[in-house]
């Protein structure tokens, strides 16, 4: 930083009142470009297209064929699309909420963690905008982790044993397109629950400034309400419990379409995850940002 | 008061509390426009507490702080126009490029900052290692880069926390070149230092802030005169002088040492004692006045081993 190369001209401007500011989307998209500037995005990805296809090359190495225990295993080698049924009803359990609990609950605490917090709040945008563009990157990050785990796993069951009709949990036979979308809209019925969960992640990031209190704590509410739901005369809560709504994408893959599980979690989990966004929004509004 | 007209800095009765800890103390300031303001204290005494105040980064528990008239508390992003700097060391992503992180900054500020990324890069001379990573940067790479950063906003307003700390002395001959530069060009500059030599080359205008509390805040060159007028004295016969001057009134904190001695008083006891040295056969050498530094002020401040320089000093204020 020599004499000569400070004589660059950065003018005092004069005060100016009402410029325009950046809108959330941008904020928004930066939000986006970070996460994709992160190895461990790329690493929770990755295992997520991963788990597929080893599920995909054990299948084709053990031919078990006689299972009975959910109908779209008796199917797994009749058409690739029970696949990704299957995969879903592996990882929705636990590998996506996880997943969900690693964003949601980096988000804030990651900048915290670099000091970066007071980078980006002594610029021209609002904290209400940097909280609406982290909430949606998180929500975005969910929605690619579930089309990643879905896409990887019905191409690689189409690869292995073709795109054919299959039979939903009715009994109906479907056409092989009608099964893939029904494999879409099942993958997005499922986001509903994630999105709720990834709300409490964001909120335990803003307010605990720690990424593993807020991943740790995230998860183990999960837990703890899988606990609850597995407690003797707790029957008449279960339906409340969000970790019971992890499951109800499956309302979809019945001819008619049994809606009643799915609009039960769409409001179950507005009930977990508005309250935890305010809350959060709160909390960042209101905190001292004192670290770093 | 318009807000052009409103001064870059103005804090009232500013308090804040940690539960039973009083980090800042009832803390009033006034920067006005065209000033190199310097911002004084020992580790712990609230600068870096105020200047988070002031950036709308932490709630104040009583009073206000408003830039060029605006409360951040308040208005949130919108008070921060026209203002730029950072508190403590600057920090940026570590897995970004140094030109990434500016054009993420840039994209936050708005209003043309991104087309002037090259330019401040190149006024801190970070062009050639733009593209790297800012987790492999030093310590004074990531000053310069947080005043390039600050550079960006176009600000009218400037505030730096430390700016000079750690950087060797090349590093802080720059910095303090780069610093008169924007004073210069008619930025406002808010300056927290450690760096006394620096303030008392750099800033027209200081507070000084212990245990959260200002014990002065005015004109540099006020506060020098209001630390005593000194004065040194080699003559004939020392020993003697010394002597006469311990007994005559008037005459404070004589002492003498290999060099001569020294005394302060008023000028018209000095023209007494040179009367009465020459009435007692003792010659004068050399009789030179000598203001403060803004160390000794700083130290007989912080540290309360003066309280008649403070009370000269509150006097004043």
């Amino acid at each position: 930083m020599s004499t000569a190369a400070i004589g660059q001209p950065a003018d005092a401007a004069p005060l100016r009142s009402g410029a325009r500011r950046p809108s959330t989307l941008v904020v928004y998209r930066w939000e986006l470009r970070k996460l994709a500037s992160q190895v461990r995005t790329y690493l929770g990805l990755g295992l997520l297209a991963v788990l597929p296809l080893i599920f995909v090359v054990f299948e084709s190495l053990h031919h078990q064929h006689d299972r009975r225990d959910n109908i779209f295993a008796t199917q797994i080698t009749q058409s690739g699309l029970a696949t990704p049924v299957l995969m879903l009803l592996f990882m929705s359990g636990f590998f996506l909420p996880v997943v969900a609990a690693l964003v949601g609950g980096d988000i804030f605490s990651n900048e915290d963690g670099n000091g970066t917090l007071k980078t980006i709040l002594t610029r021209s945008v609002d904290r209400g905008q940097i909280f609406a563009a982290k909430a949606l990157a998180a929500m975005t990050y969910a929605v690619l982790a579930v089309l990643v785990a879905a896409t990887v796993s019905t191409v690689a069951g189409v690869i292995s044993w073709g795109f054919h009709s299959i039979t939903t949990y009715s009994g109906t036979v479907v056409s092989a397109p009608e099964g893939l979308l029904l494999v879409f809209a099942a993958n997005m019925a499922y986001l509903i629950p994630l999105f709720a969960i990834a709300a409490i992640g964001l909120l335990l990031s803003a307010a605990t400034r720690n990424s593993a209190a807020a991943v740790v704590g995230t998860i183990g509410l999960v837990i703890l309400l899988f606990i609850i739901a597995q407690i003797p005369g707790l029957e008449g809560i279960r339906p409340y419990l969000l970790t019971e709504q992890l499951q109800n994408w499956q309302g979809l893959l019945r001819t008619p379409t049994y809606w009643a599980p799915i609009t039960h979690s769409a409001w179950v989990c507005a009930l977990y995850g508005l309250p935890a966004l305010f809350a959060g929004y709160l909390v960042l509004l209101r905190r001292d940002v004192a670290g770093g | 008061m318009s807000e052009e007209e409103a001064p870059p800095v103005r804090a009232r009765g500013l308090v804040k509390r940690y539960d039973d800890v009083l980090a800042v103390d009832h803390i009033d300031l006034n920067v006005d426009a065209g000033d190199v303001y310097g911002f004084l204290g020992p580790n712990g005494a609230g600068k870096t507490t105020t200047l988070r105040m002031a950036l709308g980064l932490i709630t104040p528990s009583e009073g206000t702080v408003e830039l060029f008239g605006r409360d951040p508390m308040r208005e949130g992003a919108r008070a921060l126009e026209g203002v730029a700097g950072f508190v403590e060391a600057p920090r940026f992503y570590p897995y970004l490029t140094a030109r990434k992180n500016l054009e993420l900054l840039a994209a936050l500020d708005g209003d043309g900052a991104a087309g002037r990324i090259e330019e401040v890069l190149a006024s801190v001379e970070l062009t050639p290692r733009a593209k790297h990573k800012v987790g492999g940067y030093s310590h004074g790479m990531r000053q310069r880069l947080g005043i390039a950063a600050a550079l960006l906003r176009r600000p009218s307003l400037l505030i730096l926390d430390e700016p000079a700390t750690g950087l060797d002395p090349a590093g802080m001959r720059d910095m303090r070149d780069l610093i008169r530069r924007l004073a210069g060009e008619g930025i406002t500059i808010l300056l927290s230092s450690h760096q006394l030599p620096e303030v008392q080359e750099l800033c027209d205008r200081v507070a000084i802030v212990e245990s959260g509390r200002v014990v002065y805040e005015g004109a540099l060159a006020d506060l020098r005169r209001q630390g005593g007028a000194g004065y040194r004295l080699r003559s004939t016969d020392d020993t003697r002088a010394l002597e006469l001057m311990r007994a005559q009134p008037g005459i404070e904190r004589a002492a003498g040492d290999e060099h001569g001695l020294s005394f302060q008083a008023e000028e018209q006891d000095v023209g007494a004692l040179s009367l009465m040295l020459a009435r007692d056969g003792i010659g004068i050498l050399v009789l030179t006045p000598e203001l403060a530094t803004l160390e000794d002020l700083f130290f007989r401040l912080t540290e309360g081993d003066d309280a008649t320089t403070r009370e000269a000093v509150e006097l004043a204020v």
